[in-house]
């Protein structure tokens, strides 16, 4: 387990890295061996770190030691000794070099039934073996638990040190940290948009919250909603054509929906209090949004196409911060109790809630794309740090910046 | 809903008692600033300070002693009602409104750091709202006053306890030049 730390705050060349701390695992994890890949020894030793590694932090998978037998790929592996060694699966492979490039080849074979499960291979440049790791961790988790791997996906958060803000993007294990946005002011409310190339977020860069929708890989960005008042909460229609806005334009904080490129505002719903932080579920459907319009904050949801608001949460005083989960069958919320804000899951369709964490200061749920784990903020001894915790409550992960306030995570949508 | 002039001068020394042993930070302690008699000196020229002026002008603004010296108005936990111990103040900035309608005025409405950072936006909102209705109540106009958020993102004071809290549960009257 603390391998898995150690390898991931590997110096490179972010100075705010994200660093991951496993402090829970699954009950019945996969006893699986990842041997170092053979060809080029350095790069296989590699790239054998960061599967082991994304695979220990999923909390599915119980590492087996794979020294002193046999590495990369073979067309039978020696089973026995595997299964010696509590295996139930293996992987083996090879990284070469091949014309100033690099081939990547890999099997997975299952040790119980002595047979192969598949394999792949993939040719890429010398500096991509974490990506192609990544992918290998992703087939590995597909092919043994039967839902996709969620390792070759992004995260954005919001760094803040010495009244600084940094909109960064990193991979899903804190690496390859990036800037996309510095500021003197803040940044709240990142949000990808569905086909993972864009940001909206809110900036405060004006002196007041505005939403920007900001492509990274050109690093262009353009102004969403500048309405006189307050522009924030931005969240992507699944299509990726619309924003669903918070805007103070007419009066209370309200939700409207408004083109991603800025255009043809329109109002969603009307409330005498606060309406805020809309959420479109995944079918595209409904809009998940919290309200006072109860007296105090709850949850409830409305037709895109609009029609009367159903309010979701009864119990408590506070219930903020909707996010359906990407499979449909449940929302991530913070509910307060005694005095704590904590991260909760409703099941939609049997309203049973569970509240996931033991922390006091939980904030903006994010789920991975298959719905697995839950990203939010929070807080542990003063400062913000990121935690990720899987829908059952049983996988548990820290990810913290030194001398820094993390916040405001996003999880990105699967890479194509 | 209006107030007489004299009955908004009674409401400014309860403003003032009150806002004393409010959560408010103490104005600087500061004398009465060369309030000159004007026959000291072979001039003629009177000193333009604060206590000897219109006590709602912008001059004011700036003087201790004045009831629009202070800009912010506190709110409970997850409220954006003004609290009758906070409506002489608003009061006092509504008259310099009045009557200075060229003045514009910025509401900045602030939250703790509790819950959620959009939702506080919200409430921040709110707060910033609920002062400059009851400003244009009595009668400033719509066109002088913008209310904005800042949520829970420039606290005012950073410690986690209910004394910091309270401070940051607020909404600050800002004028041109101030902001």
């Amino acid at each position: 387990m603390f391998l898995a730390a150690a390898l991931l705050t590997a110096p490179l060349t972010a100075l705010a890295q994200l660093s991951i701390e496993i402090t829970g695992a699954g009950a019945n994890r996969i006893p699986v061996a990842i041997a170092d890949f053979g060809g080029d020894s350095a790069n296989g030793q590699a790239l054998a770190l960061v599967v082991r590694a994304d695979l220990e932090r999923s909390g599915l998978f119980r590492l087996v030691d794979p020294s002193g037998l046999p590495s990369g790929e073979a067309s039978t592996p020696p089973y026995a000794d595997w299964k010696s060694r509590g295996a139930d699966a293996l992987v083996g492979g090879t990284v070469a070099p091949a014309g100033g490039r690099y081939e990547t080849r890999f099997r997975l074979y299952d040790v119980q039934k002595q047979a192969q499960l598949g394999g792949q291979a993939y040719g890429h440049a010398a500096g991509q073996v974490r990506l192609i790791a990544h992918r290998v961790s992703d087939y590995i988790y597909e092919k043994l638990t039967g839902e996709p791997g969620i390792f070759s996906t992004r995260i954005a958060y919001v760094v803040k040190s010495n009244g600084r803000y940094e909109l960064q993007v990193a991979d899903a294990d804190g690496n390859n940290a990036q800037t996309a946005l510095a500021s003197r002011e803040p940044i709240i409310s990142p949000s990808w948009s569905p086909d993972g190339s864009k940001l909206a977020y809110v900036s405060f860069e004006a002196k007041k919250p505005v939403i920007y929708v900001h492509d990274l890989t050109s690093g262009r960005r353009h102004v969403a909603a500048n309405f006189k008042g307050s522009n924030s909460a931005p969240a992507w229609s699944p299509d990726g054509r619309r924003l669903a806005v918070v805007l103070t334009k007419d009066g209370n904080s309200q939700l409207y929906l408004v083109g991603a490129d800025g255009s043809g505002v329109t109002r969603l719903a009307s409330s005498p209090g606060i309406d805020t932080e809309p959420q479109f579920s995944p079918d595209g459907q409904w809009i998940y949004f919290t309200s006072d319009r109860g007296g105090s904050p709850q949850i409830y949801r409305i037709g895109t196409s609009g029609g009367n608001a159903q309010r979701i949460t009864f119990d408590g005083p506070y219930n903020v911060t909707p996010r359906p989960s990407p499979d449909g069958k449940s929302m991530a919320y913070i509910s307060r109790s005694d005095g704590s804000f904590q991260l909760t899951v409703m099941d939609l369709a049997t309203k049973q809630t569970q509240i996931l964490t033991d922390s006091a200061k939980d904030e903006s749920p994010s789920y991975a794309p298959n719905s697995r784990m839950i990203l939010y903020a929070t807080e542990v001894g003063g400062r913000g740090v990121l935690a990720a915790v899987s829908a059952d409550g049983r996988v548990k992960q820290k990810l913290s910046v030194q001398a820094a306030d993390v916040r405001e995570p996003a999880w990105g949508p699967f890479t194509k | 809903m209006r107030k007489s002039i004299p009955a908004l001068f009674a409401a400014f020394s309860a403003a003032m008692m009150l806002a004393a042993c409010s959560s408010q930070p103490p104005a600087p302690e500061q004398g009465p600033a060369t309030v000159s008699d004007g026959t000291s000196s072979s001039t003629t020229t009177a000193p333009v300070t604060a206590s000897g002026l219109d006590p709602y002008s912008l001059a004011a603004l700036k003087d201790p002693k004045s009831a629009v010296y202070k800009r912010s108005v506190f709110f409970d936990y997850d409220q954006y009602v003004i609290k009758d111990e906070f409506k002489p103040l608003v009061e006092a900035h509504a008259q310099l409104l009045v009557k200075n309608p060229k003045v514009k005025m910025l509401i900045q409405g602030n939250a703790d750091e509790r819950g959620s950072r959009e939702y506080n936006l919200a409430l921040g909102q709110k707060r910033a709202d609920a002062v400059k209705k009851a400003l244009m109540l009595l009668g400033a106009t719509e066109a002088q006053i913008e209310s904005v958020s800042l949520g829970e993102e420039k606290p005012r004071c950073t410690e986690s306890n209910e004394a910091c809290w309270a401070q940051n549960r607020r909404g600050d009257m800002l004028y041109t030049g101030e902001f």
